[in-house]
């Protein structure tokens, strides 16, 4: 022991020697006399802090201000239906009834409100497992390049522009559910199906993180008492991203209840209680879309659209709320 | 583990014209209310290098980077602080000059992704120094009083990044004295580096003592022997002993100190 | 039934579905490649759309997408800087902060029609600037904004503590190590996180349809006279772009060639999509090398 260390000692001595180290006078860097005074002075770096918070925090204020007024202005213009016309908010909520060209009495929302949720339910139904397995097969099948791939094929699926999704619908999936089921093609399963893949990757992405998420020594200890691969997926890895998983399909909800254009493209854009999933139906973002340009500022029409809106921005506030619920929970 | 009360602790303390920073009381809490140090007060000498030894955890580092106030953010530290008869530990107190006059290195070498040249002049452009033949100067001498302008002159506007281990450390106490600074502070500075490495920066940091102050954790004894002349010996977040590096090392008054020493010698 | 055996069908379940996932990746991307990149002729790219004749072009809704891209990128980028700066450098960690990110989290979670009726109410209708570049390029930053500011954030936050830490302990300001040190190390990660949102901003159709308008005025591509109407440059002209052109030829229906021109234009935007997706990392990283690399002259 000793002689290893003198040893050691003795290769840093050569080396140092071989190295020439220099030994330096220096005189243009001695410690200056530090001024007294100036360490209670605010100096140049202290207006530097000063500003550099204010503008950012600027920035933060504005994007604040910006959420009111969006909440501000279509909570304002989606209300006057109720406060100016007078519409009954139960009447709206619940009358299939909708045309508000007729007046205060025709202004019922119902069927687009159901079919909202039904697209988005069924949309999320469908995605749902095959959202897990892929996520499952990602993270506990394949490892390496073969996850990258399906991870770029994802995020591309992501970046695709939703009209390109309506096109696509109308090219593909309203004549193939035409041959099908008959009628026009238009309808909410076509809807359905539009959304289903383009809810897949979000749902996916933030199910891969949940299960990534999952402690490696949880699997590894469930194998150890002999479980079979499925079991400790059944129940080790679903169990313990359950509350994950739930974000995911929320996620991805949130996604489909908003989509308007993709959705306006193939859902045949009639406002009808849907009867069955294969006839035209309109949601509140395809009735916005097609008709906001077709009405007059600050009429009934115009504003029964508006309450539309303000519908649309409620469920988004809600569906955050309910992220944050189980947030809070899991 | 034994009870840090039961230990008999001796802290030698110098006359305030003495030291070149000392404090009184000093106790750290992090997040504002875990306390993790413990009214250390301690005096560092003119001109010497002072080593602060101690397990893991003792809170070394929490006491070190008090003292150029680097622990603001996380950490609410009580009791004073004094640098030039004036209590620095004060909201009031301008903390970037502070901290240029009181320069620290890390443990890790964290010089910036910028050039050699650029790491020194980066914070001196900053503080408005212009003239170009005075920053060449200024980065020639202090690379030079780091031991480090030899094996970097030809490549001043190389990326730091592409340094070894012991020269970004060297650059980093390059960059930190050409602040001329009064005092520095050293975070266990060779840790990270090779014997070799290490015995340069020893032989920098010995040479340094002649103009500055410095306080340096270290976990190697035989590094704190070999170049301070006084170390304190931390404990749980207690200062438990403080004396010339000879006594701590060869009698140390308490049983904590010896064990913490034998074992760290042994 | 036994532990094996189940074990096995779920597996073959499980490869079944992603089967099925990855033939419809492959024939959705498939499909819009084959049926629109045959399409894509220097004549379509570079001539005027019809209203209603068959065999228009996408000039103007190529450039318009491409400069309201632009200018949403220099209105939301400032922005969104800032925003992401105080978020990850200053913030504390306090009920206020936390206000503020739920704020930009229901931002970015608003549909995307609802952030450009909103648009439509304050700048067409309120400000009076009817449809017109200028008010597409707010919208689009309303709905750019939040992700910006979160790609921003995560890049910033990407930077090793130790590097803020080097700058305090020379005694530089924050700001000044954030400006000079941490920005500069974390510029690769926001020039990808810069692109990735150009990507979803040059795809987007709902937040411009009542913003920018579903027309485009003639276009005067000689004419540099910003404050001229047709000047190609005059953000106060109405403005359709490629993915509003997709969604207008669909639903009104009148070019005979709708199929043709939907499909093509629906390829060139996926395909600017896989380049910004491709793109932003490939960039990210080169500049990552760039700015790591032994060499820097
Ligand atoms: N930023 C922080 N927030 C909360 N606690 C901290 C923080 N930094 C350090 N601590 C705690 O303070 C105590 C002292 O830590 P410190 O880093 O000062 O020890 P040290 O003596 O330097 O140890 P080492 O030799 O490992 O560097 C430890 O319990 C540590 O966990
Ligand atoms: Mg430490």
């Amino acid at each position: 022991m000793a002689k290893k260390e003198q040893d050691l000692q003795q290769v840093v001595e050569d080396a140092l020697a071989e190295q020439k180290v220099p030994h330096v006078k220096f005189k243009g860097i001695d410690p200056r006399n530090i001024d007294v005074d100036r360490l209670t002075k605010p100096s140049k770096e202290t207006r530097q802090e000063r500003w550099g918070k204010g503008l950012t925090f600027l920035a933060i204020i504005l994007i604040g201000v910006l959420i009111v007024a969006i909440i501000g202005f279509v909570g304002m213009h989606g209300l006057a239906t109720f406060i100016d016309n007078k519409v009954n908010v139960f009447h709206f909520l619940f009358s299939t009834d909708w045309n508000p060209g007729a007046g205060k009495n025709h202004v019922g929302a119902a069927a687009m409100i159901v079919t909202s949720f039904a697209v988005t339910l069924l949309a999320a139904i469908i995605a749902t497992p095959f959202s897990i397995a892929v996520a499952l097969f990602m993270t506990e099948y394949v490892s390496g390049k073969r996850v990258q791939i399906l991870q770029s094929f994802m995020e591309l699926l992501v970046g695709i522009p939703s009209v390109v999704y309506g096109f696509i619908g109308l090219m593909v999936v309203v004549p193939a559910v035409r041959a099908v089921f008959g009628g026009t093609g238009f309808g909410i399963l076509t809807a359905t199906l539009i959304l289903f893949v383009m809810v897949l990757p979000t749902i996916t992405s933030l199910t891969v993180d949940a299960f990534k998420a999952i402690p490696k020594e949880l699997r590894k200890s469930s194998a150890a008492l002999g479980a079979t691969k499925w079991q400790t997926i059944y129940h080790v890895v679903l169990r313990a991203a359950r509350s994950r998983i739930m974000t995911a399909i929320i996620f991805g909800m949130a996604r489909a209840f908003g989509e308007a254009l993709a959705v306006q493209m193939a859902i045949g854009n009639a406002v009808l209680m849907p009867y069955n999933l294969v006839s035209p139906a309109a949601t509140l973002t395809s009735q916005l879309t097609s008709q906001m340009g077709n009405t007059v500022m600050g009429t009934l029409p115009n504003n029964a659209l508006w309450s539309l809106a303000l519908l649309l921005l409620i469920m988004s506030l809600v569906f955050n709320f309910l992220v944050h619920l189980i947030g809070k929970k899991g | 583990m034994e009870n840090w009360q039961d230990q008999k602790s001796y802290i030698k303390t110098f006359t305030e014209d003495e030291c070149a920073i000392s404090t009184q009381d000093l106790s750290v809490f992090y997040g504002g209310t875990v306390q993790k140090l413990f009214n250390v007060s301690l005096g560092f000498k003119k001109n010497t290098i002072t080593a602060l030894i101690g397990a893991s955890g003792s809170g070394k580092s929490t006491f070190l980077r008090s003292l150029n106030r680097m622990n603001d953010r996380v950490a609410r530290v009580d009791g004073s602080i004094m640098f030039h008869s004036l209590d620095v530990n004060q909201s009031k107190i301008n903390v970037y000059e502070l901290r240029k006059a009181i320069g620290m290195v890390f443990q890790k070498p964290n010089p910036f992704p910028k050039s050699i040249r650029e790491n020194i002049t980066y914070a001196l452009k900053a503080n408005g120094h212009r003239n170009k033949k005075k920053l060449d100067q200024i980065v020639e001498e202090s690379l030079k009083a780091a031991a480090l302008w030899d094996e970097v002159k030809d490549k001043l506007d190389q990326s730091a990044l592409a340094l070894s281990g012991g020269q970004q450390q060297r650059l980093c106490i390059a960059r930190a004295i050409a602040l001329k600074p009064e005092i520095l502070l050293l975070d266990e500075p060779a840790s990270a580096l090779d014997p070799v490495s290490t015995a340069k920066l020893e032989d920098t940091l010995k040479q340094l003592r002649k103009k500055y102050t410095m306080v340096m954790v270290t976990h190697n004894m035989q590094q704190a022997s070999r170049i301070s002349e006084y170390t304190a010996f931390f404990h749980l977040g207690h200062a438990l002993e403080y004396d010339t590096t000879t006594n701590i090392f060869t009698n140390p008054q308490g049983e904590i100190t010896e064990k913490y020493i034998q074992g760290s010698f042994g | 039934m036994n532990a094996k055996k189940t074990n096995r069908i779920a597996a073959g379940v499980i490869y079944f579905l992603v089967g099925i996932v990855i033939l419809l990746l492959i024939g959705i991307i498939g499909n819009i490649l084959i049926t629109g990149v045959p399409h894509l002729s220097w004549h379509f790219l570079s001539s005027e759309s019809s209203s209603f004749k068959a065999g228009g072009g996408i000039r103007d809704q190529l450039f318009n997408s491409l400069y309201l891209l632009l200018l949403t990128l220099l209105i939301s980028l400032p922005i969104a800087l800032g925003a992401a700066i105080y978020l990850a450098e200053y913030a504390p960690d306090n009920w206020f902060t936390q206000l503020i990110r739920t704020t930009i989290e229901i931002l970015s979670s608003l549909p995307s029609i609802v952030v450009g009726l909103f648009g439509y109410l304050l700048f067409v209708v309120q400000f009076g600037l009817g449809f017109s570049i200028l008010a597409g390029a707010l919208a689009l930053t309303f709905f750019n904004l939040p992700t910006l500011t979160s790609n921003i954030e995560e890049a910033i936050k990407g930077v090793p503590q130790t590097q803020r830490e080097a700058g305090w302990a020379l005694g530089l300001s924050n700001w000044k190590t954030i400006r000079g040190i941490v920005l500069p190390a974390a510029l690769p990660g926001i020039i990808t996180g810069v692109i990735l949102s150009a990507g979803r901003v040059f795809g987007e159709a709902a937040a411009l349809i009542y913003t920018a308008g579903q027309s485009g005025s003639t276009v005067d591509y000689s004419n540099w006279n910003i404050f001229s109407p047709t000047s190609f440059l005059n953000i106060m002209r109405p403005a359709e772009t490629l993915a509003v052109h997709i969604w207008k030829v669909n639903t009104e229906g009148i070019i005979p060639d709708v199929n043709v021109v939907s499909a093509g234009t629906s390829a060139l935007l996926v395909i600017v999509v896989i380049i910004f997706n491709f793109g932003a990392r490939a960039l990210g990283n080169w500049i990552y090398k760039r700015l790591t690399a032994a060499k820097i002259k």
